[in-house]
């Protein structure tokens, strides 16, 4: 079986450069590190491939540094990786990188062979949208499963799959056909520290650079900022509040004055929050 | 690949946020606000009333309809969701029955949808950003190829009639307004609880517009095969509880956690933690709050033990009274507490439990 995971380099830390012409984000200077919840897609892929057989390809759109991510997957034990790469990606929203990534696996399944599963993380850290897996998916027409907490079977016969999907208020148990698109819930597993043969294979293999053109993309005003529909107007920091905190002054008291000194404070501020409480407290 | 055939504008490079709203012929006919009424096993998600008052505003605002969009197995539930949407101030309810929609399922609620969209064409679209809402929404817009602002945190209308967007960004750090200037709709999705409830008014009545879908079972290839409720006794109320007690790193170890729990408990309210407290596995990932977490409106929030990061503020900023427990006279959380408390919260908060439980009892035996 094949299996793509779409990983994404995200900056490590909150440091914060915003381009003060286009409003995108900087990304130079700032350490990088695979986004946390692409680690969960990339540990179920690789048990899917040691259980079944086959190969896991890892495929990231990003400047050429982004390399390093794609090393580290082969580290862990991925089996090959394409990083897509072009100044013509700069600037791409959730729809934007939905379409280049969704043109990569074409091409992946052209060069190779068409995947059976594609797995994306929940969402990044950086952008927090949850919506290039969702994109990926309608583009490619595969059967989209969200927030899937557990794999608990894959019938090649059938060419079905069967996943545990966090749902509002519940689990629901799904079954659909190959091939389809997996994003990962966190917390289900953690990955794997990659072997010794992992590290060298990892070092010595090519990491297959793609521009948009190499990767089959013919309408570029599809890609970047061209492609992206939403536009930042305005980045700005959040206006603090204008009070602070009025502090409670509890130098000597005993222990039961203060409970006591405490809760009269949350009473005089909110004497509907008292008799709430005091209708409780009599069991209404 | 799904073809996409339609013709589009290119935007112009560069200087992007000074970009002019140019519609094309074709998106000028889009008017009114939609919100995505989430109705599951018989129940409407709290946050699409959320998101009503919200759409309302925006709808006053432009001086067109606002509408709640439906989408269900037929039946009362669907009847008495168009009652509500109602109430809570819509003017239509698009109403789309069908056996095949009587659970979620990603393929045939986009498939009704957008079939909806391209038929009524309005102008701004709605829905909740919970684990449905996020799933349909990039799916909606995905098929649309218009834009989608996730987990806006403020939804406004500027002058020329765009919908702007604001959202954080960067972990919450700085924040960003987002714009679809020349596409329709334009999408946004809000997390529960970040908008407050409106006013629910009896007795108004809209139009219902009754909606028969073009769907076949056996064309849809994903099936649920079981649905299992989370257990009652692990179910948080967290972002609708009135009354949340928190506790962070301050708290020092998982044993003293408890005393969170238990003023929580005295109080008849939820308990939740700061990321960090997650991560030391002292508590499940559901009691998270903040950014990445619940976001919380309660009547009270008392926050043991957390230092207050923009991550953790931009969660709670929406409770009535916040009441604040850190030894730091300068931890960052009591410049926007109400209230604040100098102190070792593991002595504090046994003496608050101590004071309610003693208050609350009294009471009792008095009634
Ligand atoms: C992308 C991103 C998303 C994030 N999302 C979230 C999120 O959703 N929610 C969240 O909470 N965080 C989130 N964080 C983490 C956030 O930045 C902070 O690291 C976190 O909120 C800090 O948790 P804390 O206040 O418990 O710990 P700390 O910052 O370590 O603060 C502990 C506080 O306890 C005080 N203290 C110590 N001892 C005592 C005592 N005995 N009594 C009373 N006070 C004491 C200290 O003075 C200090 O202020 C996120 C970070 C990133 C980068």
């Amino acid at each position: 079986m094949h299996i793509v995971v779409c990983l994404k380099q995200v900056p490590d830390s909150a440091q914060i450069r915003v381009h003060p012409v286009t409003n995108t984000i900087m990304r130079q200077g700032v350490p990088t590190i695979i986004n946390p919840y692409d680690l969960f897609a990339l540990e179920q892929a690789l048990q899917l491939r040691d259980q079944h057989g086959g190969e896991v390809t890892v495929l990231t759109m990003g400047p050429p540094m982004a390399e390093d991510s794609l090393r580290k997957a082969l580290t862990f034990g991925a089996d090959r990786a394409v990083l897509l790469t072009d100044r013509f990606f700069a600037g791409s929203d959730t729809l934007a990188t939905s379409f280049a990534l969704a043109s990569a696996i074409q091409k992946i399944s052209e060069t190779w062979s068409a995947p059976d599963i594609v797995f994306t993380g929940k969402q990044t850290i950086d952008g927090d949208t949850a919506q290039v897996g969702p994109g990926v998916a309608r583009r490619l027409e595969l059967n989209q499963l969200t927030y899937v907490a557990r794999i608990s079977g894959i019938d090649f016969a059938e060419r079905s799959v069967t996943v545990e999907r966090r749902a509002e208020g519940g689990v629901q148990t799904l079954k659909t056909s190959l091939p389809c698109l997996v994003t990962m819930l966190e917390g289900t597993n953690t990955i794997r520290r990659g072997t010794m043969h992992d590290a060298l294979r990892a070092a010595r293999a090519t990491v297959v650079k793609w521009s948009a053109a190499e990767a089959g993309i013919k309408d570029l005003t599809k890609c970047g900022l061209k492609g992206s529909p939403t536009v930042v107007k305005r980045v700005f920091a959040p206006t603090p509040r204008s009070e602070r905190a009025q502090i409670v002054d509890l130098t000597g008291k005993s222990n039961e004055e203060m409970g006591e000194a405490l809760m009269a404070e949350i009473f005089a501020r909110s004497p509907s929050l008292e008799s709430a409480l005091e209708k409780m407290a009599a069991g209404y | 690949m799904s073809n996409e055939t339609t013709a589009k504008t290119p935007a112009p490079q560069g200087g992007r946020a000074g970009m002019k709203k140019e519609l094309s012929e074709e998106f000028k006919a889009y008017k009114h606000v939609w919100v995505f009424v989430e109705l599951e096993r018989g129940q409407v998600h709290p946050v699409s009333w959320e998101l009503m008052g919200e759409g309302r505003k925006l709808a006053d605002k432009l001086g067109v309809e606002l509408a709640g969009v439906i989408i269900g197995a037929p039946g009362e539930a669907s009847k008495m969701a168009a009652a509500e949407c109602f109430a809570f101030g819509a003017d239509v309810a698009y109403v789309a029955q069908h056996e095949a929609l009587a659970e979620y399922r990603n393929d045939p609620f986009t498939r009704v949808f957008t079939d909806l969209v391209k038929t009524y064409k309005p102008e701004i679209l709605l829905l909740g950003a919970t684990t449905l809402g996020r799933d349909l929404a990039g799916s909606v817009a995905t098929t649309l190829l218009t834009g989608l602002t996730a987990d806006s945190t403020e939804l406004a209308v500027d002058a020329d009639g765009s919908l702007a967007a604001t959202r954080p960004t960067f972990g919450g750090s700085l924040l960003c307004t987002i714009y679809t200037l020349n596409y329709r709709p334009q999408m946004a999705t809000v997390r529960p609880r970040v908008m407050a409830m409106p006013e629910r008014r009896e007795g108004r009545i809209g139009r219902v517009v009754e909606v028969v879908p073009n769907l076949v079972e056996s064309d849809i290839v994903t099936k649920v095969l079981s649905f299992l409720p989370d257990r009652e006794s692990s179910k948080s109320n967290l972002a609708y509880a009135d009354i949340v007690v928190a506790g962070g790193i301050g708290l020092q170890s998982a044993e003293n956690f408890q005393l969170v729990k238990a003023l929580a408990e005295v109080l008849g309210g939820e308990y939740g933690c700061s990321r960090p407290v997650v991560q030391k596995g002292w508590v499940p990932v559901d009691r998270q709050i903040g950014q990445t977490g619940k976001t919380i409106r309660p009547k009270l929030y008392i926050a043991a033990g957390i230092s207050g990061a923009i991550q953790h503020r931009v969660g709670v900023e929406g409770a009535d009274l916040i009441l604040a427990i850190n030894t730091d006279k300068n931890a960052p959380i009591f410049d926007f507490a109400h209230v604040g408390v100098v102190g070792d919260a593991t002595r504090i908060l046994p003496t608050l439990t101590r004071a309610f439980r003693a208050r609350l009892s009294v009471n009792r035996l008095a009634s």
